[in-house]
């Protein structure tokens, strides 16, 4: 199992166009991925899951990732993160 | 047999297509108890498919026709149908229960929607919205029941409609949809503002459109007189070919005078602003030739939504609005809330005359919070451009007194805070009460200009409800009694060296504009699209002339006579 923490600096949090990025890329990989947020944990292949948080910015998230590919999952996901200017 | 329907003009033009109805049919959903659950799944997969499928096909005609950022939503949609915690559960319910998937689906996603509409963040409420448009999207093809989308529409056609939705309107590609009517709907409506700013002919308020036999015909759309002809005789098709090239023909030659200065005949200057609501239309504004902004209803940033717009999204809009228009005048008015135009999140109680009660400067100057912020967002936009911040609904000297009171103990404040604030702000007010046209001379010591909003000064003083069919022949903008008020405060204005302005659709109304330039108005502001045909009016009127008309019109007694005279002796525009 793989997993990391970031902190959300984008403005708007993780709204539909992030969260669109984030769970398009969590669906190229075969490991379960989750996103954990206030104590709830949703399926990060779920785009109503993620929206479902409503995880606004200064959020602590963690992202998780079981599977023969999960180190990979958390290094593609964090490059969205970086990439869409989500949080670090 | 041709058949023709009256409307209301909401965007000039001709427009000769096939009818396209665009029907927004209610889904029935029943449930029932199924035995094969593997094929019930299929079948659900299969419209799930069918629901993708067409997305995709919206989302790529959004990119091209909207560009990148308003085709992310359709990104967004097909992600939901993507969803293995929708599907899923979906398909569990239809194994473990053995319920049809209509009612599984139904089910599944109200149980988002409600998530969605119980979270406390505005922005995840609207994605309700999204989720319900999605699954409606499922679910009609599980029922078989045909469900069109705009942004589907690959052949020429008119759309028909009952209304269209601002993502209705989102969708229309210019390409394809040549005009559309609605049977609901009035020259302000949403679909009816979208028209003008795609330029695509249109006519709302047909009441019975969608219900005339109309599939597979040939429709007429004259968004110049307001008429629907269904099924036109193959003479009424040459007479409206003939009439939209004339009309293209006069769009040409406004074009010319784009970038040329408003001049009357007689090489008098005036100057014609537009009407806007969002940021998006000073795009409008300048191709069609505006010398400002004269109306920007700011009232757009508060509706549609669950809470009070924050100060730096205010300051953004506003700072974009000044920025574009690069100097020239803008005038900002602010908060005109309540009347008609409710806010849900206020809530404010109901009242039996909400047109004479706790609306615009009355709701400001008692919910001071929600007014400072707006001066706050509007004082430190006020350097990037020509900020003139204009009071709605001004009764008496005492209102004005306060809110302009309020107005520089909020630019204090900034300047205090070290924040830089423009030294030439001019504050006026609206003239939309006729007590306020009475006392026009008292308040014109006071303010920097005046802004006549015909709309409701002509409800007010003929004491009829625009919105009430059966009184809206009172709605007489060139009756008398409404030049005589006008001529009030242009005179009370123009004595104390103040401009006078009119910002409504009698500004830009080519019955009006001979008289009010007769009356010595300076800034007429209207319809961006109607700029041009005013433009080129004011070439052939000969503003000297017609003020020794004045007298005779304001002594004539009925709004006909008005129309009579005015048609005899002054050049209209013919559109």
């Amino acid at each position: 199992m793989a997993e990391k923490n970031f902190t959300v600096t984008s403005e708007s949090g993780i709204h539909a166009r992030p969260a669109t990025a984030l769970v398009n890329k969590a669906g190229q990989y075969s490991s379960d991925v989750t996103l954990d947020y206030n104590g709830k944990s949703v399926n990060l292949k779920s785009i109503m899951g993620v929206m479902s948080l409503g995880i606004q910015q200064n959020s602590e998230i963690t992202i998780k990732a079981e599977g023969s590919d999960a180190d990979e999952a958390i290094a593609g996901l964090t490059e969205v993160m970086e990439n869409e200017g989500l949080g670090k | 047999m041709s058949n023709q329907l009256t409307g209301i003009g909401a965007s000039a033009g001709i427009a000769i297509a096939k009818a396209f109805v665009l029907e927004n049919p209610a889904l029935e959903i029943e449930q029932t108890s199924i035995s094969d659950a593997g094929a019930e799944i299929e079948r659900f997969e299969a419209s799930v498919h069918r629901a993708k499928e067409e997305l995709e096909v919206i989302k790529n005609h959004a990119n091209e026709q909207l560009g990148e950022d308003k085709a992310a939503i359709f990104a967004a949609h097909l992600l939901v149908l993507s969803d293995p915690e929708l599907l899923n559960a979906v398909k569990d319910k239809v194994n473990n229960e053995k319920v049809n998937a209509e009612s599984a689906m139904s089910d599944v996603s109200n149980m988002f929607i409600s998530m969605f509409e119980n979270m406390d963040n505005e922005y995840m409420k609207e994605r309700a919205a999204d989720i319900r448009d999605v699954s409606k999207r499922v679910l009609a093809h599980l029922l078989g029941v045909t469900f069109t989308s705009p942004g589907a529409i690959t052949d020429e056609v008119i759309v028909l409609a009952e209304d269209l939705t601002p993502s209705d309107t989102a969708q229309l590609n210019k390409q394809f949809v040549k005009g559309f009517a609605t049977d609901i709907g009035g020259r302000t409506s949403h679909s009816a503002i979208m028209a003008r700013s795609m330029e695509i002919p249109a006519v709302v308020g047909t009441k019975t459109i969608t219900s005339e036999d109309v599939e597979g015909k040939i429709v007429i759309i004259d968004g110049i007189d307001g008429n629907v002809i269904v099924d036109p005789s193959d003479e009424e098709i040459a007479q409206y070919t003939k009439k939209k090239e004339h009309f293209e023909a006069k769009k040409q030659e406004w074009a010319k005078l784009v970038n040329e200065p408003t001049t009357t005949k007689d090489e008098k200057h005036v100057e014609l602003a537009a009407n806007i609501g969002t940021p998006e239309d000073v795009k409008g504004v300048l191709e069609n030739g505006g010398e400002g902004v004269g109306l920007y209803r700011t009232e757009f940033l508060y509706m549609g939504r669950n809470e009070l717009p924050s100060e730096e999204e205010q300051f953004n809009a506003y700072k974009e609005v000044l920025e574009k228009m690069d100097g020239k005048p803008v005038v900002i008015r602010t908060l005109d809330i309540g009347g008609d135009k409710e806010l849900p999140y206020l809530n404010l109680p109901k009242e039996m005359n909400p047109f004479l009660g706790f609306r615009a400067i009355r709701l400001c100057l008692e919910e001071t919070e929600i007014f400072r912020t707006q001066l706050r967002a509007l004082l430190r936009a006020s350097v990037f451009g020509n900020l003139k911040v204009m009071f709605p609904m001004i009764a008496t000297v005492g209102e004005f007194r306060e809110a302009k009171e309020m107005l520089l103990s909020v630019k204090e404040e900034l300047i205090g805070e070290g924040t830089q604030v423009s030294e030439d702000i001019e504050i006026g007010m609206m003239v939309e009460i006729p007590a306020t046209a009475a006392m026009a001379d008292v308040f014109a010591k006071e303010v920097d200009f005046f802004s006549v909003g015909t709309n409701d000064l002509i409800q007010y003083t003929m004491a009829a409800d625009r919105m009430n069919q059966k009184v809206s022949y009172l709605y007489q903008p060139y009756n008398p009694a409404i030049l005589r008020l006008v001529k009030m405060v242009i005179d009370a204005a123009h004595k104390e060296g103040k401009w006078a302005g009119m910002c409504g659709e009698m500004a830009g109304d080519q019955i009006a504009i001979p008289i009010l330039l007769g009356l010595g108005l300076d800034e007429f502001s209207m319809s961006a699209t109607s700029i041009l045909p005013a433009r080129s009016q004011m070439t052939k009127l000969s503003k000297e002339e017609i003020s020794s008309h004045i007298d005779h019109i304001l002594s004539l007694a009925t709004n006909e006579e008005v129309i009579a005279y005015v048609q005899e002796h002054f050049a209209t525009e013919e559109l």
